[in-house]
């Protein structure tokens, strides 16, 4: 029996089942990246990552129009941040309960938010059922050829 | 388009986003697509994703205003956007960790800020929509080159790059044996990028038959059907000297199919923050003293991951969320000199007014669906 036969029992090296010139010659582009020294993102942590286009040293601060929940973990609001659907209704306040109280270590800050995510589509679906909904739905064309296939290698 | 619960999209008209940060552009959307990551919100597993926002971080469009301290953009540029938000200043971005931005979500300290992906990832309406505000226009949006194509350049925002990073951290060497979990495009992108860090073997695991099939064509990969074998990780064993691979990549994620406790502990109770299964396979497929790349999308809430394998097989375990613009340089070039074709894996364009069915095609994995993408106004 050959030694490689027996890996992993015996020392010997894994069989390879083809050599670099198979390799190279079916596929395109095969060992370009093989020096890690070419791969991007390494070293994984750069001495100065920053941008060339970054103009700041601490970005200005986005205005708070309305009060923004954050993680406690924070020690202050960050200077960015989104804006989409601002905390409303029962799940709002069970939303602002989770961010107050809870780091995100604690599993009631989770559930909480989870809870929060289960109530608000109830708490939506009411008001729209009730007219005070705020959705402005459009209407989609009738699907005559709503998706096209066969164009994955159609290239410009 | 809009999120109004688990399983529930709509198409609805929004007000335009304003500039909201002198820093911020806002971008008219040519083509955004929909990523696997969208399944999570999508299926309601991704803590608080509220009704009324707005999904999509992969999107490439032309810049339609700019806010005043906006130095190098103005409107008219095309541009490709990285799906992470990020400052470029703070401690982490300076250390050149762009996806782990301390500057840009104030809900959370342990994820990063993305587009369209939930409070939970910083509150920002995404790019499956006609227009975007895109924040810190001077540092994460690119200018796309004049040679290359719109579809590539969308690949670039999250899939390729991701892919390429998932084989780049399993640090693969000469004639390595690579496992890749996950046949969708980060998994596709993955097991091609790591022929080219010089793997010696390359192995795709999935269920789907068109996606083992994309594997084998697109990626030069051995596959392996794991509903068509009894024990995967007894499978990947015996095919691979008994040793066990010596890097594996997790390029599934939270939305993993194959175990029924933990699908259902996840899915149906929200227990979980996704259910690990490939996860797990990987820390069991993997070969003593080697390498597990995580790359799939996990949830904040606690996944059941079989911690004590990977300790008592001296695992390395590397994993992150892509920090895309890092990656945008190589990736260019081997774009550009054919090594890489990341819009070959396009399989659907779908008018925005479809998105709703654009989803369910893509959850269910219909119609042959491995990267659908969205055209407004088609
Ligand atoms: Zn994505
Ligand atoms: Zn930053």
């Amino acid at each position: 029996m050959p030694d490689q036969d027996q890996t992993p029992y015996v020392s010997a090296a894994r069989p390879q089942r083809f050599s670099p010139d198979e390799l190279r010659a079916r596929i395109p582009g095969w060992g370009a990246d093989l020096d890690p020294a070419v791969r991007p993102s390494v070293p994984r942590e750069l001495s100065d990552g920053v941008p060339a286009h970054a103009h700041w040293r601490l970005p200005e601060q986005q205005p708070e129009l309305e009060r923004r929940e954050r993680s406690i973990e924070h020690a202050r609001l960050t200077p960015v941040f989104g804006t989409a659907a601002p905390l409303r209704g029962l799940s709002g306040r069970v939303r602002r309960l989770a961010y107050a109280r809870y780091s995100e270590a604690r599993a009631p800050h989770w559930l909480l938010l989870i809870a929060a995510d289960r109530i608000e589509v109830v708490e939506q679906r009411a008001l729209a059922l009730a007219g005070r909904g705020t959705a402005r739905p459009v209407r989609a064309p009738e699907p005559d050829a709503p998706t096209q296939r066969g164009e994955a290698h159609e290239r410009q | 388009m809009v999120y109004r619960g688990p399983y529930k999209i709509a198409v609805e008209e929004k007000d335009r986003p304003a500039v909201e940060h002198p820093n911020d552009a806002i971008v008219r959307v040519e083509r955004a697509a929909i990523c696997g990551s969208d399944l999570h919100l999508y299926h309601g597993m991704m803590p608080d994703t509220r009704v009324g926002t707005t999904f999509g971080h992969e999107f490439i469009g032309v810049v339609d205003e700019v806010g005043p301290s906006v130095e190098h953009l103005q409107p008219g540029d095309r541009v490709m956007v990285p799906f992470n938000v990020f400052c470029g200043t703070c401690y982490f971005c300076a250390k050149g960790l762009y996806s782990n931005c301390h500057n840009v979500n104030p809900n959370a300290t342990a994820v990063g800020g993305i587009y369209g992906y939930s409070h939970t990832a910083g509150g920002y309406d995404g790019g499956q929509a006609e227009y975007v505000r895109v924040p810190f226009a001077d540092v994460g949006p690119t200018l796309i080159p004049e040679w290359m194509s719109d579809d590539d350049a969308l690949m670039c925002t999250d899939a390729l790059p991701t892919g390429y990073f998932g084989a780049q951290l399993g640090d693969i060497g000469l004639g390595d044996v690579v496992v890749v979990f996950g046949a969708g495009p980060v998994g596709l992108f993955a097991a091609r990028s790591a022929w080219l860090m010089g793997a010696g073997r390359v192995i795709v695991v999935d269920q789907v038959e068109e996606r083992l099939a994309m594997a084998e064509q697109f990626a030069f990969a051995e596959t392996v059907h794991f509903k068509q074998v009894k024990d995967v990780v007894v499978h990947l064993k015996k095919i691979t000297d008994h040793l066990g691979a010596d890097v594996v990549i997790d390029a599934v994620g939270a939305e993993a199919d194959g175990n029924r406790w933990q699908h259902f502990t996840s899915t149906k109770l929200k227990l979980q923050g996704g259910s690990p299964i490939a996860l797990n396979w990987a820390i069991d497929a993997v070969r003593k003293g080697g390498t597990v790349s995580v790359v799939g999308a996990y949830g904040p809430v606690f996944s059941a991951v079989k911690f004590g394998d990977a300790v008592n097989k001296g695992l390395t375990l590397r994993m992150n969320q892509c920090p895309v613009k890092r990656q945008w340089p190589r990736l260019f070039e081997h774009i550009r000199n054919g090594h890489l074709t990341p819009s070959d894996i396009i399989t659907h364009r779908i008018p925005l007014e479809h998105v709703a069915e654009g989803y369910h095609l893509f959850s269910s994995k219909l119609d042959g669906c491995i990267k659908p993408v969205l055209v407004p106004n088609a």
